[in-house]
C-alpha cells in the first residue's frame, strides 16, 4: 500500500484521538494553567454530568431551546410557504429575511434583555431569532423547487388549491424544509448557549460563569466538551432524518 | 389479435359511419389561437385546427415552435392571448375531466409509489381509495408495469416512468388523451417498443389522441393525421392524413408503402422551412 492509500483508509475519528493525545501532552508537560490534561477533563466531565447543577442547567436549556425551536417552526415554515406561493409576500418580506439571516444576532441579545427581562424569555427569543430565518429561506426554496410540471399535472387532473397545497407543494418541499430544520437546530443551539452566556444567570451560562470566575479550568473545559457533544449529537440526529428523505430530492 | 379479426376492421375507427377522417365531427376546435407570453415571446400565431374524434392526430414541428404551449392551451392550463378552444362544442376555460395529459418529463410524484401515482388523478377527484387503486392496478397491468406497483419513480427506467404517466392518464378515462413528446426522454429501442405498445393499447381504449413530437418517423408511424406547425410564431403549415391502417401488426407498419411515402413527403415539405 502506498502512503496515499493508507491515508484513504484512516477512519475520520482518528484525528480526534490525535488531537486529544496532543492536548493531554500539552496539559501534562506544557505548564499552562488554562489547559489541564485531557484525561482529567474527561474524568471531571463524568462527575459534572451527574451533579444536580448540571441536570438543572440541562433542563433549563432544553426548555428554552424546545420552546424557541417550536416557535421558529410554527412561524418559519408557514412564513416560508407564504413567501413561496405569494409574490407580494415575497417582495415585502424578502429584505427582512435577508437582513436577519446575515445579521450578527448576538448583538441583539442585550437589547432584548430590557424588553423581555433577564431570564428564560430572553433566551427563548434568542433561540427563535437565531433559528427562524433559515427555516423561512429553505422552506421558500423548497416551495419554489417543486417542479412546474407537477403543479400543472395536479391542476390538469382537477386538483383544488387545497389539494395541490397538501398533496404536492408541501411534500415536494419537504427535503428543503428538513434541511432548513437541521440548519435551524444548529443555529438554535448556538442561540441558546449565547443567550445564556450573555445573561450569565441561567443554565449553562450560569455554570460557565461560575467555573470561569473561580478559575476551575477542568470543570470549564469539561462543560464545553459536554455541550459540544450534545449539540453534535442533536444535529446528527436531525441529519439522519433528513437523509431518509434524500431519495426524493434527487428525482424531481 | 389474429388475421381474421384484423381483416374485419380495416381502420381503427371502423365503427364510425363517416369513414374518412375529414368527415368526422371534430371533438376539439381550435379557433384563431394566438399566444404571446408575458416576456414578449410570440409562441402561436392564429392557429385554426380541428381534431377529429377517435383518431390520433399529431402536432409535428421543430423544437420551440409552441407545441407544448398549444397542448397546454387545449388542456386549459393556460389561457390563450386571443382565440378560443372548444371541446365537444364547449369553450375551454380550464382543465376538465374530458382531457388528460401525458407529460414530457413524466410529472410523477417522487414520494409516491407507482400505484399512488397512477391513481393520483382519481385521488384528486375524490374516488375512494379501494376503488381508485383497483382501477389503477388494471391500467398498470395494461401498460405493462405489473409487479412494479410499489416501486418509487426513481427506481424505474425512463420508459417505465412514462408507462406510469400513461397509465395515470388512462385511469381517469378522459375522452381526449394528450401526449407531449412522451417518448423523447427514452432511448431509441425503448422508444420503438413504447410506440408499438401505445398502438396496441389504443386498439382497446378508443380515445381521441393529440400527440406531440418533433420526430417525423414517430409522427407517421402513430398518426391518422399529421398537423405540421411552422417555426415560431407557429402557424399550421400543412395537414396530412396518413391513411395507414393502425390495426396491422405494429412491425408491419414500418414496412407499409404508405408509411415510407408519407415520411418522404413530410420531409420534403419540412425542408422548405429549413433554409
Ligand atoms: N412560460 C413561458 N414564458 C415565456 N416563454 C415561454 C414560456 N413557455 C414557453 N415559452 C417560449 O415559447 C416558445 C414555445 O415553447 P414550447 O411551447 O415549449 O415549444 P415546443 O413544445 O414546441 O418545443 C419557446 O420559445 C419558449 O421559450
Ligand atoms: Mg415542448
Amino acid at each position: 500500500m502506498t502512503a496515499r492509500s493508507i491515508l484513504d483508509h484512516v477512519p475520520s475519528g482518528v484525528s480526534l484521538l490525535v488531537w486529544a493525545a496532543l492536548w493531554e501532552l500539552v496539559g501534562r508537560f506544557g505548564g499552562i494553567d488554562l489547559i489541564p490534561p485531557m484525561s482529567q477533563i474527561a474524568l471531571t466531565a463524568i462527575d459534572i454530568v451527574q451533579t444536580e447543577k448540571f441536570v438543572t442547567a440541562l433542563a433549563v436549556t432544553a426548555q428554552a431551546f424546545g420552546i424557541g425551536m417550536a416557535l421558529a417552526i410554527v412561524v418559519g415554515i408557514p412564513l416560508g410557504v407564504l413567501m413561496g406561493v405569494w409574490r407580494p409576500a415575497e417582495r415585502l418580506l424578502d429584505v427582512w429575511v435577508n437582513i436577519f439571516i446575515s445579521a450578527p444576532l448576538t448583538a441583539l441579545v442585550p437589547a432584548l434583555m430590557p424588553l423581555l427581562g433577564i431570564g428564560q424569555t430572553t433566551v427563548v427569543a434568542t433561540v427563535f431569532l437565531f433559528a427562524v430565518w433559515v427555516l423561512v429561506i429553505d422552506t421558500r426554496a423548497g416551495i419554489h423547487h417543486v417542479g412546474g410540471s407537477l403543479l400543472d399535472m395536479a391542476r390538469l387532473f382537477g386538483g383544488s388549491r387545497t389539494q395541490i397545497f397538501f398533496k404536492v407543494l408541501l411534500p415536494g418541499a419537504l427535503p428543503e424544509i428538513l434541511t432548513g430544520l437541521r440548519l435551524a437546530v444548529v443555529r438554535g443551539v448556538k442561540g441558546v448557549v449565547i443567550g445564556q452566556i450573555i445573561i450569565a444567570l441561567l443554565g449553562f451560562g450560569e455554570l460557565f460563569e461560575l467555573y470561569l470566575q473561580n478559575f476551575l479550568m477542568e470543570e470549564f473545559w469539561a462543560l464545553v466538551f459536554v455541550v459540544f457533544a450534545l449539540a453534535f449529537v442533536l444535529v446528527e440526529a436531525v441529519g439522519l432524518v433528513e437523509r431518509r428523505f434524500d431519495f426524493y430530492a434527487g428525482s424531481r | 389479435m389474429d388475421a381474421s379479426t384484423r381483416d374485419a376492421c380495416p381502420a381503427r375507427d371502423a365503427g364510425h359511419p363517416a369513414g374518412g377522417v375529414a368527415d368526422a365531427t371534430p371533438i376539439v376546435r381550435v379557433d384563431g389561437v394566438t399566444m404571446r407570453y408575458a416576456n414578449g415571446v410570440s409562441a402561436l400565431d392564429g392557429i385554426d385546427l380541428d381534431i377529429p374524434r377517435g383518431r390520433l392526430t399529431t402536432l409535428l414541428g421543430p423544437s420551440g415552435c409552441g407545441k407544448t404551449t398549444l397542448l397546454k392551451i387545449i388542456a386549459g392550463l393556460i389561457p390563450p392571448t386571443a382565440g378560443t378552444v372548444a371541446v365537444n362544442d364547449r369553450i375551454v376555460t380550464g382543465p376538465g375531466p374530458d382531457r388528460a395529459l401525458v407529460f414530457q418529463d413524466f410529472a410523477l410524484l417522487p414520494w409516491a409509489t407507482v400505484l399512488r401515482n397512477v391513481a393520483f388523478g382519481l385521488e384528486l377527484r375524490g374516488v375512494p381509495r379501494a376503488e381508485r387503486e383497483a382501477i389503477a392496478a388494471k391500467y398498470i397491468r395494461d401498460v405493462g408495469l405489473a409487479g412494479f406497483e410499489h416501486q418509487y419513480p426513481n427506481q424505474l427506467s425512463g420508459g417505465m416512468r412514462q408507462r406510469a404517466g400513461l397509465a395515470r392518464a388512462l385511469a381517469v378515462d378522459a375522452d381526449i388523451l394528450m401526449m407531449d413528446e412522451p417518448f423523447s426522454a427514452v432511448d431509441e429501442q425503448m422508444r420503438r417498443k413504447l410506440q408499438e405498445d401505445l398502438l396496441s393499447l389504443l386498439q382497446v381504449e378508443k380515445k381521441t389522441v393529440i400527440f406531440v413530437t418533433h420526430s417525423i418517423e414517430e409522427a407517421v408511424y402513430l398518426s391518422d393525421r399529421i398537423v405540421l406547425l411552422s417555426r415560431r410564431p407557429s402557424r399550421v403549415s400543412a395537414i396530412r392524413d396518413t391513411g395507414i391502417a393502425h390495426d396491422q401488426p405494429p412491425d408491419q407498419i414500418r414496412r407499409d408503402r404508405r408509411y415510407l411515402d408519407t415520411v418522404d413527403e413530410i420531409w420534403d415539405t419540412l425542408k422548405q422551412y429549413l433554409q
